[in-house]
């Protein structure tokens, strides 16, 4: 579309243009080696996550500081959320999924920075994430249960004469969980962020009224942050849910 | 206003893929009243029942996030 966008307001600020990705040192041309600004905000998040928790329980004290009592609390809320769902033997893959929720939340708090990139707002990146879980899950599965593991779309708590049916519906909704997994979190990132751009459009617009949409993005900015958290969570107890199946298939 | 007929389809098109964000939100919404008039007639349990709460709440929010993503698509990705 973009026709019309261009001299809709004074200050021209089009809501997606903040998820473009360009080159962090000049040029056009993108290949897979080019550093990006999505490379840098992910560098930054991975720095963050270093910070709060290897840094930050440096001490080790026994009262701890107020970092390390927040790196604490992070590590007990995961496992606590990890143990609850997937039992004991779930807790030898809780330091991937507390990696996956680190990452996704560092990202997704980064991206409401000014000025900042969301990297968690491009399908390539959450697919990735979402693609990896699948196939670990798949994995894992097979390989615990064996030909087992196709109990999962055999639901014996049925009358017999609906099991192919749900069969065929549980195996759908086995493939598309990577594609749900991913866009879930792309799409949520993207929408909240773009929401907060388009009021800021509106501020520009209206001049001395601007008060009133500063404080909608304030109020939306608040709603942010726990979508931000929120979808972190989602995205890990999503994990531990498909690990859940893998560990104990069969309903 | 020359005639963009492609246009005037992707903002039609963009403005309906929305109406399923609408359905969205009423799942979502039955979700948290569910969960609100169980938690309020039995406290004790409520803690408990917070993942599932969560799990419910992304399950149905995915589907008002497709349709966004359908909208998104038809204005911002050339036809």
């Amino acid at each position: 579309m973009a026709a019309g966008a261009e001299e809709a307001s004074p200050f021209n600020i089009h809501p997606m243009d903040q998820f473009a990705i360009k080159p962090l040192f000049g040029g056009h041309e993108l290949n897979f080696y080019t550093p990006t600004n999505q490379t840098l905000w992910l560098a930054i998040a991975v720095l963050a996550i270093f910070v709060l928790l290897v840094m930050g329980v440096r001490g080790r004290a026994l009262v701890p500081s107020r970092s390390q009592s927040v790196a604490e609390i992070i590590y007990g809320f995961v496992r606590k959320m990890v143990e609850d769902v997937t039992g004991k033997q779930g807790l030898a893959y809780f330091p991937y999924i507390m990696t996956l929720f680190m990452l996704i939340l560092m990202s997704n708090m980064l991206g409401l920075l000014p000025y900042s990139f969301t990297s968690t707002s491009h399908i390539a990146v959450t697919g990735v994430l979402a693609m990896l879980v699948f196939l670990a899950v798949t994995i894992i599965g097979f390989a615990k249960h064996g030909i087992g593991f196709l109990k999962l779309f055999w639901v014996m708590s049925a009358p017999w004469w609906i099991r192919p049916v749900l069969a065929i519906i549980e195996v759908i909704s086995f493939f598309v969980r990577p594609a749900s997994h991913s866009i879930r979190l792309a799409g949520n990132m993207m929408a909240g962020h773009a929401v907060i751009k388009v009021f800021a459009g509106f501020a520009g617009a209206l001049g001395v009224g601007a008060v009133v949409p500063i404080v909608a993005i304030t109020a939306v900015f608040g709603l942010e942050l726990l979508v931000s958290f929120l979808q972190a969570y989602v995205f890990a107890i999503l994990t531990c849910v498909y690990l859940n199946d893998a560990l104990h298939p069969g309903h | 206003m020359e005639g963009n007929i492609v246009a005037l389809g992707q903002a039609i098109g963009a403005g309906l893929a929305c109406i399923g964000m609408g359905g969205a939100a009423i799942g979502v919404g039955n979700v948290f009243a569910a969960y609100l008039s169980g938690a309020l007639r039995n406290p004790s349990a409520a803690s408990s029942q917070t993942a599932t709460l969560f799990i419910g709440m992304a399950l149905a929010e995915a589907l008002g996030i497709f349709s966004f993503l359908v909208a998104l698509l038809l204005m911002f990705v050339g036809v």
